[in-house]
C-alpha cells in the first residue's frame, strides 16, 4: 500500500514483527504519553537510544522510512523557527535565567535557554516518531484491525479502518485514470489554468470518483451482509495472534517508562529538568 | 420435508421507489442438487430475482412481495439476510470490488469470522475451502495480485466455507476473458459435485455457461418466466433472440445452413451434439455460397507504434518491443487478457504514460512532444465504465464540457454539440439529465464527448462489457457507422463474438506481448495461438472441424459476413 510515501507494512522476521499488533499499540501510546509527560532532556535522549535500538532489532532499515522522517524534520525544522518567531523569550522564562548570546534583530535575541528549550521540543518529538513508524510498518494492516478491537474498539469500526486500507489503492488508481482522461479532453488541472476554472476542473474527476465509489461501496456492503457481517455482537479473526511473554514485557516497559516520566517532573519539581 | 432448495410460488416484486413490479408472477422450482441457469437481457428482473433468494431482498432493498418464496424449505419473509446466507452462498459479479479482506486467506475467513469460529478452526476450514476452488496456494496475496480468475476462486471458496445447500453466481463471466471464463464454469461444475449443492448461475451468456452440462434452463424476459426448459428443448425452441438472448454461434449457423435442430440431436454441446451426413452436408453446400469480399483497409498508414517498451515504476515489464500500423479508417480490436498490456498500450497512445524507449507517430508526426491534452485533441480515450467519465448532470453540458474549456463561443459550441448528439442517436434527450438514460445510452453520451473534440481516432476500453446481445448490437452498430464516417477506432476487448464481427483486423497481446497481428478469423481458428492468448476458439471452429471444412478461418468469416447479412434485413 502506498510505497510511494514510504508508509506501508514491510514483512520481516524479527521479534518486533512476531509482537501482536496490539502489543505495538499500547507501546506507541504509553511511549508518547511517556514522552508528552516530561521535557526532561536526558529521559527523552535514552528514549531516542532506546527507540533505535527496537529498531535495529526490527531490521526495518532506514532507507525504507526515509521518506517519513525527512518529512517529519523538514516540519519540525519549520515548527522550530515558528517557535521563535512567537516567543523567543520562552526558554528564559521556563528555566528561569538567561544566557544572551546575540541579538538578531528587533526584540530577537538568541539565548541558552531558549536553544535549549527548542531542542527538547524536537527531542520530544523524535522520541515518539520511531515507535509510532515501527507500529505502522511492522503490523499487518489487517492484524491492526483485531489489535484495535482487542484494547475494546468495536469490530465494526476496527474492520471498516482495515477495508479503508483495502480501498485507498483502488480509488487512487480510479482517480488517476479519471483524471487523465478527463486531462484528454482538454480539462486543465496544472497551475496554468486560472485557480476559479482549475477548481472547476477538479470538480470534473471528483465527481465521477465519488459516483464510481459509491458504487462500490454498494458492492461491498451487500458482500459483507451476504456474509453475516454485523450478525453478532463480537467476531474472531483470521489474523489474530496470541499473546506472549514478549508481549507483556514489553507492555509492562512501556508502562515502566510512563511511571519514570511522571517520578521526573516531581524529582524535577516540574516537566522541565533545568541545567542553569 | 420435499427436496426443493428453491420455490418461487405466484411470487411478485415491486421495488419501493417504482412504480411497477419488476417482477410478476414467478412460478419455478430448483430440486436439490440441481444446476439450474436462468437467461435473460438486462433489465429483465433476473438480478433482482437473485436479490430476493439471497435475501438483499427485502432485507437491504426493500419492496413489496406477493406470493411464497422457499429457500430450503423455509419462507425468506420470515428468516433474516443472515439466517439465509446459512443456505445460500452468493458469489457477486464484481469479483474485485466482493473481496474484503487484505488477503486472501482473511477473504475466505470473513464469514467464519462473523460466526465467531475459533481461530485454530477458522484457519483448517479456510484451507480446506481454498483447496477445493484450488486457490490454496495464495493465501497470504492480496488482491491486486491475483487475476480476475483467481478473485473469483476466492469469491467462491469464500462461500462454501460455510458449507451452503445452495451456491447462487450473479453473472459470473462479466469481467473475465474468454478461456478464463471456461475455467470458471469448469470450476463451479467441479466444486458443485464434490460438495452437492444446488448451483443456481444467473448469466445472459448462454454458449459460454453450456459449456458444462446444466440440468435445466428458466428464461426471463420482462419480469415473467417465459420458459423453463431442459437446455437441449429450449435450444430446439428456437425463440431465445426474441428475448434478447443469442443462441450459440453454431447452432445460427446450422440453421442459416437449412439444418432444423431437434432435442434428439442434444445441440447443448457442440463437440457431443449429434450431426448426421446430412446434416455436415448442408452446412458444406451453406458455406460454397459466395460471401461478399472482405472490407479492405485504405492502406494509408494513420498510427505507428514503433519499437515501444515499458515497464511501470515497480519495475514490471508491461510491454515489450512492441512495433504495428493502424491505417486510416480502419477498425481494430487489441486483444487479450487482464494483465496482457493492451491497457498499458492505450496509455502509451493516449499520452498517459511515457515509454521507457521507442515512438508513437500520428501521420507520420513524433508525438512526443505532446501533452496529454494536445494528443487529446486527435485521439480520443473513452473509459470502460461510463460513470467514470461523466460529470455534469445534463446530457448538453456533458458533451459540450470539453468544447467550453477550449473557449468557444457559445454558438458555435451549440452546433457542434448538436450536431454530434445527432450523430450520436441522443438529439431528442439533449435536454435529459444523465441520470435518466441506460448504460448503452450513457456510453454513447461519453463518445459523443469525446466525438465533439473532432478526433481523428477513438480509442474504447471494453466498448460492451457486461452488456446483454441487444446492448452490445445496439452500442457496435453505433461504433461501426461512426467508422464509416471516416473516424479510426481501435477496440481494446476480451470479447471475442466483438473482434470477430466488427474488427477488420486484430492484434493479440500476452504477458506484455505481440502475438498476432491478423485477421479475427483467422486468430480465432488458430488453436495454438488461442491458447497463449488465453482465448477460446469459437464453436464455429469446432463446427467447420465437425463437417470436415477444412478452412475453418473460412469458414468464420463466412458465417460473420452472412450473419450481418440477415441481421441487417431484420
Amino acid at each position: 500500500m502506498s510505497s510511494k510515501l514510504g508508509l506501508g507494512y514491510i514483512n520481516r522476521c524479527s521479534p518486533v514483527h512476531s509482537l501482536t499488533g496490539a502489543t505495538k499499540f499500547l507501546m506507541a501510546v504509553l511511549s508518547s504519553v511517556a514522552a508528552m509527560i516530561t521535557y526532561d532532556t536526558r529521559f527523552l535522549a535514552a528514549m531516542i537510544v532506546g527507540a533505535a535500538i527496537v529498531f535495529k532489532i526490527s531490521k526495518i532499515r532506514f532507507r525504507e522510512i526515509r521518506f517519513v522522517v525527512i518529512f517529519i524534520a523538514v516540519l519540525m525544522l519549520i515548527n522550530s523557527v515558528a517557535i521563535f518567531l512567537f516567543s523567543p523569550e520562552e526558554g528564559v522564562m521556563i528555566y528561569g535565567a538567561r544566557h544572551e548570546i546575540a541579538h538578531l534583530f528587533g526584540r530577537y535575541y538568541l539565548t541558552q535557554e531558549q536553544l535549549f528549550y527548542m531542542f527538547n521540543v524536537i527531542l520530544k518529538y523524535f522520541s515518539v516518531l520511531p515507535m509510532a513508524l515501527l507500529f505502522i510498518v511492522t503490523t499487518q494492516p489487517s492484524e491492526f484491525s483485531s489489535s484495535l478491537n482487542r484494547i475494546g474498539v468495536n469490530y465494526k469500526i476496527a474492520c471498516s479502518v482495515a477495508l479503508t486500507l483495502r480501498y485507498i489503492p483502488d480509488v487512487k488508481r480510479d482517480f488517476d485514470d479519471i483524471s487523465r482522461a478527463q486531462q484528454a479532453r482538454g480539462i486543465d488541472m496544472s497551475k496554468d489554468e486560472r485557480l476559479i476554472k482549475r477548481l472547476q476542473n477538479v470538480l470534473s474527476v471528483i465527481f465521477p470518483l465519488i459516483f464510481s465509489s459509491l458504487g462500490r461501496i454498494d458492492t461491498i456492503s451487500n458482500a459483507m451482509e451476504l456474509r453475516g457481517f454485523g450478525k453478532n455482537k463480537t467476531r474472531t479473526w483470521y489474523n489474530d495472534r496470541p499473546y506472549r511473554i514478549a508481549d507483556y514485557l514489553a507492555i509492562a516497559f512501556c508502562a515502566v517508562l510512563v511511571a519514570v516520566s511522571i517520578a521526573l517532573n516531581a524529582v524535577n519539581g516540574g516537566r522541565f529538568y533545568n541545567p542553569f | 420435508m420435499d427436496n426443493t432448495a428453491i420455490r418461487f410460488t405466484n411470487f411478485g416484486f415491486k421495488y419501493n421507489a417504482q412504480a411497477r413490479p419488476t417482477l410478476y408472477d414467478i412460478n419455478f422450482a430448483v430440486r436439490e442438487g440441481e444446476k439450474m441457469l436462468v437467461v435473460g437481457p438486462s433489465g429483465s428482473g433476473k438480478s433482482t430475482l437473485a436479490h430476493c433468494i439471497n435475501g438483499l431482498i427485502p432485507f437491504s432493498y426493500p419492496g413489496e412481495i406477493t406470493g411464497t418464496l422457499l429457500v430450503g424449505g423455509r419462507d425468506t419473509k420470515k428468516e433474516s439476510l443472515f439466517s439465509l446466507s446459512k443456505t445460500v452462498g452468493t458469489v457477486l459479479q464484481d469479483s474485485d470490488g466482493q473481496f474484503i479482506g487484505l488477503t486472501v486467506g482473511e477473504d475466505i475467513a470473513f464469514s467464519l469470522e462473523n460466526d465467531c469460529v475459533p481461530q485454530g478452526e477458522m484457519i483448517s476450514l479456510t484451507k480446506e475451502a481454498a483447496a477445493m476452488t484450488g486457490i490454496e496456494t495464495h493465501l497470504s496475496h492480496a488482491p491486486y495480485e491475483l487475476s480476475g480468475g483467481q478473485k473469483q476462486r476466492v469469491g467462491l471458496a469464500g462461500v462454501i466455507v460455510d458449507d451452503v445447500s445452495i451456491l447462487l453466481f450473479d453473472e459470473p463471466l462479466a469481467n473475465l476473458d474468454p478461456a478464463t471464463g471456461c475455467g470458471a464454469i469448469d470450476l463451479i461444475d467441479r466444486v458443485m459435485r464434490k460438495t452437492g449443492t444446488s448451483v443456481l448461475i444467473i448469466e445472459h451468456r448462454l454458449e459460454d455457461v453450456l459449456y458444462r452440462h446444466v440440468d435445466r434452463v428458466v428464461l426471463i424476459g420482462d419480469g415473467r418466466v417465459v420458459a423453463d426448459l431442459p437446455p437441449n428443448e429450449l435450444l430446439s425452441a428456437g425463440f431465445l433472440g426474441e428475448y434478447g438472448i443469442r443462441e450459440p454461434l453454431y447452432l445460427t449457423a446450422l440453421k442459416y445452413s437449412g439444418v432444423e435442430i431437434t432435442p434428439e440431436m442434444s445441440p447443448e454441446n457442440i463437440d457431443t451434439m449429434r450431426l448426421y451426413d446430412a446434416d455436415t452436408d448442408k452446412v458444406k453446400s451453406w458455406f460454397a455460397c459466395p460471401a461478399p469480399p472482405p472490407r479492405v483497409s485504405s492502406g494509408i498508414p494513420f498510427l505507428e507504434v514503433l519499437g515501444v517498451n515499458f515497464s511501470y515504476d515497480e519495475g514490471r515489464k508491461a510491454l515489450s518491443d512492441i512495433s504495428f500500423t493502424v491505417y486510416k479508417g480502419e477498425m481494430l480490436a487489441v486483444a487479450g487478457t487482464n494483465g496482457a498490456g493492451k491497457s498499458t498500450l492505450a496509455k502509451i497512445i493516449c499520452g498517459f504514460e511515457t515509454p521507457d524507449s521507442g515512438r508513437v507517430l500520428l501521420s507520420g508526426k513524433d508525438l512526443k512532444d505532446d501533452g496529454i491534452a494536445l494528443r487529446g485533441e486527435k485521439i480520443g480515450f473513452v473509459m470502460q465504465n461510463p460513470n467514470q467519465m461523466i460529470s455534469k448532470a445534463m446530457i448538453f453540458d456533458e458533451v459540450a464540457l470539453g468544447l467550453r474549456t477550449k473557449g468557444l463561443s457559445e454558438s458555435e459550441i451549440k452546433q457542434r454539440v448538436n450536431e454530434t448528439l445527432e450523430i450520436c442517436g441522443l438529439y431528442p434527450f439533449r435536454s435529459w439529465p444523465v441520470s435518466a438514460l441506460s448504460f448503452g445510452q450513457k456510453k454513447r453520451v461519453t463518445v459523443a464527448s469525446i466525438l465533439v473534440l473532432r478526433p481523428e481516432i477513438i480509442i474504447l476500453d471494453e466498448p460492451t462489457a457486461g452488456q446483454d446481445f441487444r446492448h452490445y448490437t445496439e452500442i457496435m452498430e453505433f461504433l461501426l457507422r461512426l467508422n464509416k464516417t471516416g473516424v479510426t477506432i481501435i477496440m481494446i476487448t476480451h470479447d471475442m463474438h466483438l473482434m470477430l464481427e466488427y474488427a477488420n483486423r486484430a492484434l493479440v497481446f500476452s504477458g506484455g506481448r505481440m502475438l498476432a497481428d491478423s485477421t479475427p478469423a483467422k486468430i480465432l481458428t488458430d488453436p495454438k495461438l488461442v491458447k497463449m492468448a488465453s482465448l477460446k476458439e469459437t464453436s464455429l471452429y469446432s463446427l467447420a472441424k465437425r463437417c470436415g471444412i477444412e478452412n475453418t478461418s473460412g469458414f468464420v468469416q463466412h458465417f460473420i459476413d452472412y450473419d450481418r447479412r440477415v441481421r441487417n434485413i431484420e
